[in-house]
């Protein structure tokens, strides 16, 4: 049978994206696409009926904004649904709404010019400013300023659209999302966006397949095109062909029944058949996602990844603003834990300082960069801090390569913990500390580093990346990203025995976690808690709950002594079929 | 006529959601509102308006207050600026 390589190997219609919410879809386009107003200056002859319609337009868009308000206030956090707020008030602001008056009255404009032209003169002092929160600003206007337009041209909201459509667009605005999911929505594909874009994570909490960020999308499919999502490895196939067709379909209902078998899971917990709990903890990338990992059953937060705030904030938050967020996090995953890695910086993300690396992933990244910016480093440690009085949060340091970037950490910390003594803030005396295991030196020294911390968690994007001194990014070299490689394997391995001679907490984050390939080999090599993205946690609870420990020993004792990664697979392979467990295929 | 000086206490600034607040404040009360920055004079009636002031913490703004009700409309929303907007 083929597999999604051979299948997208051979494709001449597809179209890589970003995975944004896994699921495979296939449907009708629906082009979603911001038609630029043609906004008329034509005279005013009636002044009356003008003014009519004004009203009539502002009402509308009141009756469309407070919709759209009330699932923000459902769905999102109060800050982001405080811009739907300022919006409806926008509506009723008597100073504007007089200008609209006077200005059509006198001027014998058409109020939709009036509209446009109003508001794009504060827009523009906005988008003067200094200020880059200000310019934002400008952006969350134009929403406004666009709707009483359509409005008043009498064009009714998009958001009516054929059922079972797959919404490509440029790019959505939070209030697009949210209409749209309504209206049975199967899948979103945009331009731009990553994993932390609007229409990423309401597809996600609502379990609709998505990629984003294909770039040009909207170039290549036309209005009632067929097109396949597949939102496990980001590929959108256009007009797809028989083959494709019947691949995907096949897929699709197997993911059916899959996810009608998953929902028993959801309460129980991730137990071997002999008893062995395995603990399945959410990566989480946005506060936004705590939703979602509340509902999959999660044991907790294996991986905050805090860079995400300044991706999305787009400049570094202030210790107030991080003790609110991680504070919030805190209490809605209480009782169970929540992980807050520093600011991973650096490589490929968030670009802090305009310095150039002509290495930048052997460059200055995660504890590096941290250590270097002390000041950065403690308003995090200090948010942190004050934030873990409800004693479950954890604190993981990422890309340690040596014992003295842990320990010059430490001292940080404590020089942290003794200002807030100081200055009378409480927090937690317990608050614990651990490491990312993801430099293969680290991996080399794990029972040395174990000593110095609470806890250890192994990242497999990176660590596979620098063991195999391979890029996954670059088509030339990616087949040797080789999960299954012995070489990864038995550092693995190595990692998990020498954590436990010391007692300490081993846990498993990165996409390896996810992939039910790797899970018995995993469970077998003596993991027993993985952190993976909330949706993925049913599927890999499902594959632990067939399983025997005894068994996966022996499965992890076998691949240890391959030479291959297909030897390896090809055992794990083996191992489904001879304890007739029904894989999620290569779905994930 | 009534005249003050205040500054941005709050680390965060004149951000949405105190602007709001502010709009709604000022809204109960029946005397002209502005709001001075930069050469910037803003009516405080208005949130399209306030919302396009900048203004950072540490920055300075000079309220007006005129009309019957000034006083009162005066103290409610000084008060609301010296307490820094109720946030950090």
């Amino acid at each position: 049978m083929k597999t999604f390589k051979h299948i997208y190997k051979d494709a001449k219609n597809k179209i890589h994206g970003i995975a944004a919410a896994p699921g495979i879809v296939i449907g009708k386009v629906y082009l979603f696409t911001k038609e630029k107003l043609e906004i008329s200056d034509g005279e005013v002859t009636n002044f009356e009926e003008a003014k009519r319609n004004l009203e009539e337009a502002l009402k509308q868009s009141k009756k469309e904004l407070t919709k759209v308000f009330s699932i923000a206030r459902e769905k999102m956090d109060e800050t982001r649904a405080a811009i739907f707020e300022a919006q409806m008030m926008i509506l009723d602001d008597p100073i504007l709404l007089k200008a609209f008056e006077e200005r059509i009255e006198r001027e014998k404009k058409q109020p939709e010019y009036v509209v446009f032209d109003e508001i794009t003169k504060y827009q523009d002092i906005m988008r003067h400013s200094k200020e880059p929160y200000i310019k934002e600003r400008a952006h969350d206007i134009d929403d406004i300023k666009n709707r009483i337009i359509r409005n008043l041209q009498k064009k009714r909201w998009q958001s009516k659209i054929a059922a079972d459509a797959i919404v490509v667009s440029d790019m959505l605005t939070p209030a697009d999302t949210l209409l749209l999911s309504r209206s049975n929505v199967k899948g979103f594909v945009t331009d731009h966006g990553g994993l932390t874009s609007h229409a990423a994570i309401i597809s996600r909490s609502l379990n609709i397949p998505a990629v984003v960020g294909t770039h040009d999308i909207t170039k290549h499919v036309k209005e009632d095109d067929t097109i396949i999502v597949d939102g496990f490895h980001g590929y959108v196939l256009i007009n797809p062909t028989k083959e494709q067709t019947e691949f995907f379909t096949k897929k699709f209902q197997h993911l059916v029944e899959l996810q009608k078998g998953l929902e028993e899971f959801k309460d129980k917990p991730a137990l071997t058949k002999d008893g062995r709990e395995i603990l399945l903890y959410a990566n989480v990338d946005v506060s936004g996602e705590i939703d979602i990992v509340v509902t999959s059953g999660a044991n907790g937060i294996g991986l905050y990844r805090t860079e995400q705030i300044l991706e999305e904030l787009s400049e570094f938050p202030t210790e107030e603003e991080q003790v609110k967020i991680y504070s919030n996090l805190s209490s809605r995953i209480y009782p169970n834990t929540l992980t807050i890695r520093a600011f991973d910086i650096g490589g490929d993300k968030f670009k802090l300082l305009e310095i150039y690396e002509a290495n930048p992933f052997l460059g200055l990244r995660g504890i590096r960069l941290l250590l270097e910016n002390p000041t950065l480093f403690k308003t995090q440690i200090r948010a942190v801090l004050k934030a873990s009085n409800n004693k479950n949060i954890r604190f993981m340091l990422p890309m340690v390569s040596t014992i003295m970037e842990i320990k010059r950490a430490k001292e940080i910390i404590e020089e942290c913990k003794d200002e807030l003594k100081k200055e009378n803030h409480s927090f937690d005396k317990h608050f614990m500390i651990g490491i990312m295991v993801e430099v293969p030196a680290a991996a080399v020294m794990t029972k040395e580093l174990s000593k110095e911390v609470d806890f250890l968690s192994i990242g497999t994007n990176d660590l596979i990346q620098y063991l195999m001194a391979v890029d996954r990014g670059n088509d030339l070299v990616s087949d040797l990203y080789q999960e299954f490689s012995p070489a990864v394997i038995r550092t693995i391995y190595h990692i998990i025995t020498q954590a436990k001679e010391s007692k300490k907490e081993i846990s498993f984050c990165g996409e390896m976690a996810a992939d039910t390939l790797a899970i018995p080999l995993l469970v077998g090599l003596g993991v027993t808690s993985l952190s993976m993205s909330p949706s993925t946690i049913p599927y890999a609870k499902r594959i632990i709950r067939y399983l025997n420990y005894a068994h996966t020993k022996q499965l992890a004792k076998d691949c240890l002594s391959c030479s291959t990664e297909v030897e390896v697979i090809h055992l794990i392979e083996k191992f489904f079929k001879e304890h007739s467990i029904t894989r999620t295929r290569q779905i994930i | 006529m009534i005249e003050k000086i205040v500054k941005i206490k709050n680390k965060a600034g004149l951000h949405t959601r105190p602007a709001a607040t502010i709009v709604k404040l000022a809204s109960k009360y029946k005397c002209e509102f502005f709001i001075a920055k930069d050469g910037l004079n803003i009516n405080g009636k208005s949130i399209i308006g306030v919302m396009t002031l900048a203004a950072e913490t540490g920055s300075e703004l000079i309220l007006t207050f005129e009309g019957e009700d000034e006083q009162l409309a005066s103290d409610e929303i000084t008060d609301f600026f010296n307490r820094g907007f109720d946030e950090p």
